[in-house]
């Protein structure tokens, strides 16, 4: 009965009926395909008038006529796209501003949340994402919304336009058979490269931030000692109440699926696998094997939880309650870390088939050449040989299996249990997030802040994993280059 | 000497033994789920059916005929009854308890024929009307006692079938097994796919030719490197958690939507793209880029007119395999509020929508035992759309990549 609680029911809400009297309204996209038309435009009358002047002045251009009109296009286009993004996201406030000094607005309530609720509804309406309100005190302020928007929406137009075509109009006139255009262009395309390549910077930075805001205002209200240290995992909503958010569980639990079962399904096999492939199987097969391998590896996280939940986890209870272990529960964490290490085996094999063939051939000729079976060579020189790699890709696949978060949401279970009994249900960090954060609460509550904070841990257990195990590859790739 | 010679060599093949039981264990485990769900999910493409025969001359639809093109006649039908008419229909036609053998959302379907040809409304015809889930489960897996007595009666007269579920194809999520679909989702996976591959891609590229073609080696190129590569190996739910602090409470953009659910995964599969196009970048020869270099070509030149177009498939196949990876994500999307239970089809990128692998998280979670087959076949059919779109990139890899 999980799924009562988070449900909106969007079905019963009224079909939206855009279009029967559209109002005017700043339509974003379809004013910047309009500019993105003025561009191309601009980039034909570039190209044309390069072209025409070049032919008058004998035929010497600095740059080739495309790129005079690609100059035109890019003036023409970049400061009205940046105009219509900072419209865009200015615009609704001062609507709402002209809305509020109209004589409709003075029977508004002063604040709170009614006050924004017959704004919106009022505003939907007059920008016709709504047939009718809903609130009868939004009726009046319909009339004024529609006449703010459209007022707003001319001159937001207006200014666009003019934008644009002045800046077009600068970058026609400049255009001369010596300008060089091409150095101009080439420069905003270095330019575009850099603000690309620092989109993984904003993320990371992003990332590292939201979650150390939002931990930071979880520890003022509960302390640091207790996440980390505290062994009662049982979060209510409304003010914190100690010793209920005792993270030990949870490490618990995720260290026991991903870190120990996960690690003993996949360790074994992937590096049997990976023996066999690399060593022993001819080639065709080889070829056809890996493949299929890697289809493990492609399955979705939520296939295994399922498969985990309806098949495994039932079978598992089975035999539980055969063997007699007290607390057998269907939501087990056996049956989440074995389908889990099975989502790892390609992992693990991929890594260590790196390893094995990065191991010179001269150390593993030299063994058989002594008189070793393929066998020995492999367990004696081999492995060790590739130990510290194997360890990194080892490190590597306790990383992914700690984050892993569906097949613990669909198998595991959600009741924090500290206990070292694999038939019986624990939880997990992933598990725990999404428990969290799904069910409706206010943003603020410290249930919610402590999925932030739970976030913020898990982030710094991968990243060292990661930071670990990369610095050991790499370190052992040196060793044998 | 012998002896040990012997046990050395029998020590050899119980290894190589365990090593082909390693691999074989893994097909095993890849047969068994996969036999599992298509053994589960193919009854989930077809449904039972009843004929139930609806008499309109002696339980008339009071309705105007001229109004059924009307955008509000399904409101209208509902309005005159149409609910009754076919539950007194099924009592009739199939005994006391008749109107519980069919779904309860089966008038819907007399509904839309009735729209499609009003001529039904003069006479008595036969309706093909979908079976409740108890019926329909107990049609195909066989059941005992009271119910499968029904069932077996109705075998008799021939008022069973059982064909492909055309509704599962066409519709969105629902709380009745009989009139859910995975249209809904698969719109919205699509959706959000496409907004995910728009940012992703051109970002992915144009970072990667930076990177490779024209950073400098310092400290800030160090930095970006890092974090690519970190964030490359950052569990996804962390994605989610910044999605919901950035996204949804910051920019205040529209909750559970393809918008939001298409930027998450794009910055997701970012970093996946970046180090696949570095790869393939990496393989394109110097000797290509000085012989451009040598009759003239300035550095943008090179890389847009040469490098980039032969480094091309390498990036699409990196690109589709990281695109796959993003279809099948479900858990960042589940904090960004597309776990809603949303029973229409989106019709915007800002609309309320859900996408494949959260609708079988649903569906999987879900009490009526009909949705276990639904879940079944949702998970082949989301199969189906990977295996094809990595079958694609092997293609792709196989057909154009050149060795250098």
């Amino acid at each position: 009965m999980r799924k009562a609680e988070g449900h909106l029911d969007f079905a019963r809400c009224e079909r939206n009926k855009i279009g029967r009297n559209t109002p005017v309204t700043f339509n974003a996209a379809a004013l910047l395909l309009l500019i993105l038309g003025l561009a191309l435009i601009g980039w034909l009358a570039g190209r044309a008038r390069s072209a025409m002047l070049a032919a008058r002045a004998g035929g010497k251009l600095h740059s080739r006529p495309q790129y005079h009109g690609w100059y035109v296009a890019l003036w023409l286009f970049a400061p009205a796209a940046i105009f219509l993004a900072v419209w865009t996201s200015v615009s609704p406030a001062l609507i709402t501003n002209q809305v509020l000094t109209t004589s409709a607005a003075e029977s508004l309530p002063a604040f709170g949340f009614e006050r924004g609720a017959i704004l919106s509804d009022a505003r939907s309406v007059a920008q016709g994402q709504q047939a009718a309100v809903r609130l009868p005190a939004a009726a009046p302020l319909v009339k004024p919304y529609a006449q703010a928007t459209a007022h707003y929406a001319w001159i937001g137009i207006a200014a666009m336009l003019a934008l644009a075509l002045a800046g077009g109009a600068y970058a026609f006139t400049r255009i001369r058979p010596d300008f060089r255009a091409r150095t101009r262009v080439e420069r905003i395309v270095m330019l575009l490269l850099l603000l690309a390549s620092l989109v993984a910077i904003l993320t990371t930075f992003g990332i590292v931030l939201s979650l150390l805001f939002e931990s930071l205002r979880f520890f003022s209200l509960v302390p640091v000692s207790e996440l980390l240290f505290g062994t009662t995992w049982n979060p209510q909503s409304g003010a914190p109440v100690a010793d209920t958010f005792g993270g030990i569980p949870l490490f618990w639990g995720t260290v026991l699926i991903g870190a120990i079962i996960a690690m003993l399904v996949a360790i074994p096999i992937g590096m049997m696998s990976a023996v066999y492939l690399t060593q022993y199987a001819a080639p065709a097969l080889r070829r056809w094997v890996k493949p299929c391998l890697e289809i493990l590896a492609g399955v979705p996280t939520v296939v295994y939880g399922y498969f985990a939940a309806l098949t495994v986890a039932p079978a598992l209870r089975n035999v539980a309650a055969m063997l007699g272990v007290p607390n057998a529960s269907t939501e087990s964490a056996l049956a989440a870390g074995i389908v889990m290490g099975v989502m790892i085996i390609p992992f693990v094999s991929s890594m260590a088939d790196d390893s094995i063939n990065a191991v010179p051939q001269a150390m593993r000729d030299g063994s058989l050449a002594l008189g070793a079976t393929p066998n020995e060579t492999i367990r004696q020189v081999l492995i060790p040989a590739a130990l510290p790699g194997v360890m990194g890709g080892i490190l590597l696949a306790v990383s992914r299996a700690i984050g892993e978060t569906m097949i613990v949401v669909m198998a595991a279970g959600l009741s924090a249990n500290l206990t070292a009994n694999p038939f019986a249900s624990v939880t997990t960090v992933t598990a725990q997030i999404v428990k969290l954060l799904t069910g409706d609460q206010e943003f603020d509550s410290a249930k919610t802040l402590a999925a932030f904070a739970l976030g913020l841990v898990l982030f710094l257990v991968t990243l060292l994993l990661n930071i670990v195990a990369l610095r050991i590859v790499k370190k052992y790739r040196e060793a044998y280059e | 000497m012998q002896s040990r010679i012997a046990r050395r060599y029998a020590a050899e093949r119980r290894f190589k033994a365990l090593g082909l039981g390693a691999v074989l264990l893994s097909g095993l485990f890849l047969a068994f789920l996969l036999f599992v769900m298509v053994g589960n999910g193919a009854r989930g493409f077809t449904y039972t059916h009843v004929a139930v025969p609806i008499d309109f001359e002696a339980t008339p639809l009071t309705i105007d005929a001229s109004r059924l093109d009307d955008p509000d006649a399904d409101q209208l039908i509902a309005n005159a009854g149409l609910s009754d008419i076919v539950a007194f229909a099924a009592d009739e036609a199939l005994g006391d308890g008749g109107s519980a053998l069919i779904s309860e959302n089966a008038w819907k379907e007399v509904r839309s024929a009735i729209k499609a040809d009003p001529n039904l409304l003069i006479g008595k015809s036969t309706f093909e009307l979908p079976a409740s889930s108890a019926i329909d489960i107990a049609a195909k897996e066989g059941a005992k006692g009271e119910l499968g007595a029904r069932v077996a009666a109705l075998k008799a007269n021939g008022r069973l079938s059982t064909g492909i579920h055309w509704p599962f194809f066409r519709n969105a999520d629902a709380t009745d097994p009989a009139v859910a679909g995975i249209w809904g989702a698969l719109k919205g996976s699509v959706l959000t796919i496409v907004i995910a591959f728009l940012i992703a891609f051109p970002t992915g590229v144009l970072a990667a030719l930076y990177l490779e073609e024209y950073a400098p080696r310092n400290r800030w190129t160090d930095l970006i490197e890092v974090s690519i590569n970190n964030l490359a190996a950052v569990p996804s739910i962390i994605f989610g958690l910044l999605a919901l602090a950035v996204f949804i409470n910051w920019f205040g953009l529209c909750q559970a939507s393809a918008l939001v659910g298409g930027l998450t995964l794009a910055l997701m599969t970012m970093p996946v793209i970046v180090i696949a196009a570095r790869n393939a970048i990496k393989a394109v020869p110097p000797s290509i880029r000085d012989a451009a270099l040598g009759v003239g070509a300035s550095p943008v030149q090179v890389v847009f007119h040469h490098v980039l177009p032969l480094a091309l498939p390498g990036i699409l196949t990196g690109t589709i395999i990281g695109m796959a990876r993003a279809l099948g994500e479900t858990a960042p999307l589940l904090l960004i509020g597309m776990r809603a239970f949303i029973g229409d089809v989106p019709n915007g990128i800002c609309a309320p929508s859900t996408v494949l692998p959260m609708q079988i998280f649903l569906w999987s979670d879900e009490v009526d035992r009909g949705f276990v087959e639904k879940t079944s076949a949702a998970i082949i059919v989301l199969l189906i759309v990977l295996l094809s779109m990595n079958a694609l990139a092997i293609y792709l890899r196989n057909r154009f990549e050149k060795r250098w």
